[in-house]
């Protein structure tokens, strides 16, 4: 393989690995919301 | 599902169902197949420009739409889109949100069928001892149904049956079904796809043999990593990356709305989307750049390659190099392979028939059970044309029409409600509202403007593109008072067949053009039925939007 090559291969791939880890370890390191609110937004419009 | 008032059992369950949405077959195939065609390595370039500027904005507009729609209790697009807006056509733009679900599934469920059919076919060792135009034979024969690979009558059916009927006894379980088989079905994938990236990356020139001597992995590596910077100022190549990153996210389908549409209205939707949205990307640009072109490279040589990389090597390649790592290996890779597949399939599929369930759900009040049995007769009826005439052109009609034009015409008009006619103001607040993580504020403008034109774009693209995808030669063209030259794969040049016709008119052998002709009679019938599908769902949203209208009067 070229020196471009395993450059571009390595680096996209890097990339892509470094940002799914932590993306992934952001949300097993944030702990789940209290409570539940399922009521609606107040200024919304809902048409017919 | 409104009825039973159904959610997602954990967040981790939620995002590998959107990630199994997202991640397909094209994952594996139409990447490094698409990364080969425009540029090599160049290619990245583009490609991740555009996930960041058209990718990720589509995926966070659609997770906020989706949840948004959910508050008001809708679960499919229809009703989501009518709630963002006062003009009430806008839900029947929100029809191609179930349109192209079950359009895409007739045909999907077939491919998802090949996958289940040839797990089988590899435990059994079917292809030991073939050659590889057998084994790319034995295709050809399984997708003729009137033929039979196993001495089952009409197997390509049966399969196909079983693989729908395996569909709707998942979706009728509901949300939890659809989560549990994603947290088995995902990492399953990602394992296989370690394992056979590690195999396509550490192969080397250990498959080269007396007849092809200079066979190389490192070579097919090297052709799909080298940058090739000079394609980065053609529009061609643009408009390629922009298009595998629309396809391999699923946005434009309708299928993330409604797995949102099923989250607390405080739950984040910036950071889960970004998780699922890199998930897909690490299957694609890690998995799938590593498995199929770098191991058929080191067997076949690199000049095969070029001349045959597409589609039909899942099938028609695979299996045959498979056999040359002995009886063990090669059984466990066959295995894995159409494994992966299949679970990259059934995942996407069951994300399909979300928005027909939750559809029938909200507005006419049908359960679980009678929502998946119609989705899998429907599209069992849809399905069978693509299975029964496959060779005459009805499966690739339904993926231009259904799988491909539906998507960017409905992300383009889902993208504008979003920013310009709901509000970019209102829509920044929803994507924000509970958000884990803070989205830089530059992503405000970008949905404004460039995710829309990067859209339009597209469409433009797909709708006038010119002889032989030169763009180039074509503004010269036009400059200079020659016209635009269009290609028969434009959007205008397909809908009058202008392909067919001429290969007609050039025709002189009677077979051919009888052949010919019935093609195009298979072809007009494929429309029909996607048009009739398309106006049945309208039928069922006017009927749904009288409901709501005469219970509103009622009060």
């Amino acid at each position: 393989m070229s020196t471009s090559a395993i450059v571009l291969m390595v680096s996209s791939m890097g990339l892509v690995i470094s940002a799914t880890a932590y993306f992934f370890w952001k949300v097993l390191r944030t702990p789940p919301k209290k409570g539940d609110d399922g009521e609606r937004p107040e200024g919304f419009y809902e048409a017919g | 599902m409104t009825t039973e008032k159904q959610q997602w059992g954990s967040r981790v369950g939620l995002i590998l169902a959107m990630a199994g949405n997202a991640v397909g077959l094209g994952n594996f195939l139409r990447f490094p197949v698409q990364a080969i065609q425009n540029g090599g390595g160049a290619f990245m370039i583009p490609y991740i420009i555009c996930f960041l500027l058209m990718g990720i904005p589509l995926l966070w507009i659609e997770w906020s739409m989706g949840r948004f729609g959910g508050k008001h209790g809708h679960h499919s697009t229809p009703f989501i889109l009518n709630s963002m807006s006062h003009r009430p056509w806008w839900k029947y733009v929100g029809v191609f949100g179930i349109f192209t679900n079950i359009g895409v599934a007739a045909y999907y469920c077939y491919i998802e069928s090949w996958t289940l059919s040839y797990v089988f076919h590899s435990i059994g060792r079917t292809f030991s001892g073939m050659s590889q135009s057998e084994v790319a034979g034995f295709f050809t024969k399984y997708v003729d149904v009137a033929q039979s690979t196993t001495g089952i009558p009409y197997e390509a059916v049966i399969f196909y049956v079983i693989c729908l009927a395996l569909n709707t006894w998942i979706l009728s379980r509901g949300l939890s079904g659809v989560e549990k088989v994603a947290k088995i079905g995902m990492p399953l994938l990602i394992i296989f796809g370690v394992f056979l990236a590690i195999r396509g990356l550490t192969l080397g020139t250990s498959g080269a043999s007396a007849e092809v001597p200079g066979a190389s992995a490192w070579a097919g590596l090297d052709f799909l990593w080298t940058p090739q910077y000079d394609s980065l100022s053609n529009p061609k190549v643009w408009l390629a990356a922009a298009g595998q990153i629309f396809f391999t996210l699923s946005v434009g389908m309708g299928t993330i709305q409604c797995y949102a549409s099923y989250l607390k209205s405080k739950d984040d939707v910036a950071l889960n989307g970004a998780a699922s949205g890199f998930t897909n990307e690490f299957v694609e640009v890690v998995l799938g750049s590593s498995i199929v072109i770098p191991i058929a490279a080191g067997y076949l040589g690199l000049d095969w390659v070029k001349e045959n990389a597409g589609f039909g090597m899942a099938f028609q390649t695979m299996p045959f190099l498979f056999e040359k790592w002995g009886p063990v290996l090669g059984v466990a890779a066959g295995v894995m392979w159409f494994g992966l597949l299949f679970f990259a399939g059934i995942t996407s599929s069951l994300a399909m028939g979300t928005p027909w369930m939750g559809f029938m759900q909200d507005e006419f009040g049908w359960g679980r059970v009678k929502g998946a049995i119609s989705f899998g007769l429907i599209t069992l009826t849809l399905g069978l044309p693509t299975v029964f005439f496959f060779n005459q052109g009805v499966f690739d009609e339904y993926d231009y029409w259904a799988g491909t034009v539906s998507l960017v015409v409905f992300a383009m008009l889902e993208t504008i409600l979003f920013a310009w006619i709901f509000g970019m103001k209102k829509g920044w607040a929803e994507i924000n509202e509970g958000a884990d993580m803070k989205i830089p504020s530059i992503y405000k403008y970008i949905m404004l403007f460039v995710t829309p034109f990067l859209l339009i774009a597209v469409f433009i693209g797909s709708l006038i593109t010119p002889k032989g995808n030169d763009w180039k030669g074509a503004f010269s063209s036009l400059g200079s008072g020659g016209g635009w030259p269009l290609d028969n794969t434009s959007i205008i040049k397909q809908i009058s067949n202008s392909g067919l016709k001429e290969q007609i008119a050039a025709a002189t052998d009677p077979a051919i053009i009888s052949t010919l002709e019935e093609k195009m009679f298979y072809v007009n019938l494929a429309r029909i039925i996607l048009l009739g599908l398309f106006i049945g769902i309208s039928i069922l949203v006017y009927i749904a939007h009288r409901k709501h209208t005469a219970k509103k009067h009622a009060l």
